[in-house]
């Protein structure tokens, strides 16, 4: 498939590289789900966020380069995603918790990004209308499971405090994105804190940022389980090279 | 140049009379995803098309259906390229898009307008089958990226609602 109209001559790769990596890893995450969902319609739920956010990587990986061999050739130091995305699914409330924080700060990274002429506008001005469907779905699951039984209570708190320290790193600055990170990441708050209000949850108060708080995805440094997850995505690419359908 | 933009309405015709994969009833100009077809040199025609999803596995079919179509009709060159701005919107789909997928047992997406706030998705969806306003919401997502899963609490039958975008 060619790549969109809006490629320009200085396409800032790392910036491609940084947000098409955080589409892919959590699209494989999100299809991890595919036969094991609780529901039969979360399962389908899921696949098609994943489906989204796969059609988002191909663009923004083809922007800076060749799509599979980004995707499927490259050591897990080159990746450049967030560690929020890369996080184990866990029990469903952790993948819901997950995609609360992601598809909130998403939504307002592609809002930004849409208003501009940049080399991402094209594509974010499409990625924004599907991605208010990932949140709306993020945001009832947070409710429904949040202000559910105590079990489902407990299991959501202990999910939005696990992810929690991952989430000061979606808003550290991405060399070639002009954005207003500190806007961004007090919108980010407010709209989090809202639904776990309205969701009778406790917004959590460890670290984001600073010495305790996780993450250098960006830098390339990943977390233990990202090596596997890896693994599994690339295997059938590296053992059968040039395999197609 | 007459001639030329000739030659291009007609294949323009071909093209978008093609079949949409998923929805064999649709076609794509009326699903609005047809974003131009410019004759570039002689026998080779580029089509622009523009994906309703970004991710819709469907735009793959669609370029090989508009090749074969542009190949059968004697255009030895034909290449399809993917355009995403303007972003598609439910609202591109033609007033005869709509009925036919009525027909088809999917309900239609109900009219945006230009703001992109957020999805009201509470209105009311009338059931394809029965034609009954008294329909719930199953799931957001459904067979496809494009729909979402509903049922009517009047025949009780479950059904796709091509869901706004």
């Amino acid at each position: 498939m060619s790549t969109p109209g809006t490629r320009e001559a200085t396409v800032p790769t790392a910036a491609a590289l940084a947000l098409g990596d955080d589409a892919l890893i959590l699209s494989h995450r999100l299809g991890e789900w595919a036969g094991s969902a609780p529901v039969l319609e979360e399962e389908v739920a899921l696949a098609n966020i994943a489906l989204d956010l796969l059609g988002q990587a191909r663009v923004l990986l083809s922007l800076a380069g060749d799509e599979d061999e980004l995707a499927y050739l490259r050591e897990e130091r080159s990746f450049r995603n967030a560690q929020l995305v890369e996080q184990p699914n866990g029990d469903f409330a952790h993948t819901i918790a997950r995609q609360l924080y992601f598809s909130t700060y998403q939504r307002l990274l592609y809002g930004q990004l849409a208003t501009g002429d940049g080399p991402f506008a094209g594509l974010a001005a499409k990625a924004v209308k599907e991605i208010a469907y990932h949140q709306d779905h993020a945001e009832h699951w947070t409710l429904r499971l949040g202000d559910g039984t105590p079990e489902s209570h407990e299991r959501m708190q202990r999910a939005c405090d696990a992810l929690w320290r991952y989430t000061g790193e979606l808003f550290q600055p991405v060399d070639g994105l002009d954005l207003d990170h500190a806007a961004m990441e007090s919108a980010w708050l407010d709209s989090v804190t809202a639904v776990l209000d309205k969701a009778t949850l406790t917004v959590p108060t460890g670290p984001r940022t600073g010495a305790w708080a996780a993450g250098a995805g960006r830098q390339g440094l990943h977390t233990e389980s990202f090596g596997r997850m890896l693994a599994e995505m690339q295997h059938l690419h590296r053992s059968h090279p040039g395999a197609t359908w | 140049m007459v001639t030329m933009t000739a030659l291009e309405e007609e294949l323009s015709r071909i093209a978008g009379a093609v079949l949409d994969p998923e929805m064999p009833v649709l076609t794509l100009e009326e699903l609005g995803v047809m974003r131009g077809v410019h004759v570039t040199g002689p026998g080779r025609v580029e089509v622009s098309l523009t994906p309703t999803y970004t991710g819709c596995p469907a735009i793959e079919a669609m370029s090989s259906d508009i090749e074969r179509a542009l190949h059968e009709h004697g255009v030895p060159d034909v290449s399809v390229v993917t355009v995403l701005a303007p972003a598609w919107s439910t609202d591109d789909i033609s007033e005869e898009g709509r009925r036919k997928l009525a027909e088809f047992g999917i309900a239609p997406p109900r009219p945006q307008g230009p703001a992109g706030g957020p999805v009201p998705l509470t209105l009311a969806i009338r059931c394809p089958h029965c034609g009954s306003t008294d329909t719930e919401l199953l799931s957001r997502f459904s067979s496809t990226a494009c729909k979402a899963l509903r049922r009517c609490t009047a025949c009780r039958e479950p059904f796709d609602h091509f869901k706004e975008l």
